[in-house]
């Protein structure tokens, strides 16, 4: 399986994928740690995947999103953005909007 | 290690009439990058516009570059 299909696959699989640096519960970059707690905040329920434990993963999403830093988060399948977006988002009380959405 | 101007001059050429102002630590950066092309563009469209002008630099040598992106009259 390519990793583009790796991908697809881990999108389908949940309304909310974070690919981070590390775990949430062991965050390795402090955006990647900033990305957790927003979500954990929304009270989203999401999968993580760590893209430390992955380089062909971290190119692949690199390609994918035409995104090329991390955290990544993804609401049902879209790049919603990194962290400088999330904290944009939550400020405006979006993030929540789009969690809620995601989740419902 | 990367300079404030080295990611200015890249953006600014990246982005032909933009106005941008660099500022960070050799690692993390912070930029303020108002251009005409975002009019009407999302935020996240925005960064991807400003992320192509540094080519394969983000990620490596520039480890984050957290952005403000205003069109003009922002």
């Amino acid at each position: 399986m390519s990793i583009q299909e790796q991908i697809r696959d881990q999108l389908n699989g949940s309304s909310i994928v974070l690919y981070i640096k590390g775990t949430p519960q062991m965050p390795q970059c402090g955006f990647s740690a900033k990305a957790v707690q927003l979500l954990s905040a929304c009270g989203a329920h999401f999968a993580s995947y760590n893209i430390l434990e992955n380089p062909d993963l971290r190119q692949g999403l690199k390609e994918f999103s035409n995104w090329p830093t991390f955290p990544q988060l993804y609401i049902r399948g879209e790049l919603v953005g990194g962290c400088d977006i999330m904290v944009e988002l939550n400020q405006k009380g979006e993030l929540k909007k789009l969690v809620d959405q995601a989740q419902s | 290690m990367m300079r404030p101007e080295d990611i200015q001059t890249m953006i600014e050429q990246g982005l032909p009439g933009a106005e941008v102002r660099v500022a960070g630590d050799g690692h993390h950066f912070e930029a303020v990058v108002t251009a005409a092309d975002f009019a009407g563009k999302g935020t996240l469209q925005r960064h991807q516009m400003v992320y192509r002008t540094l080519g394969g630099k983000m990620g490596n040598e520039i480890h984050a570059l957290s952005l403000k992106t205003l069109a003009p009259g922002e």
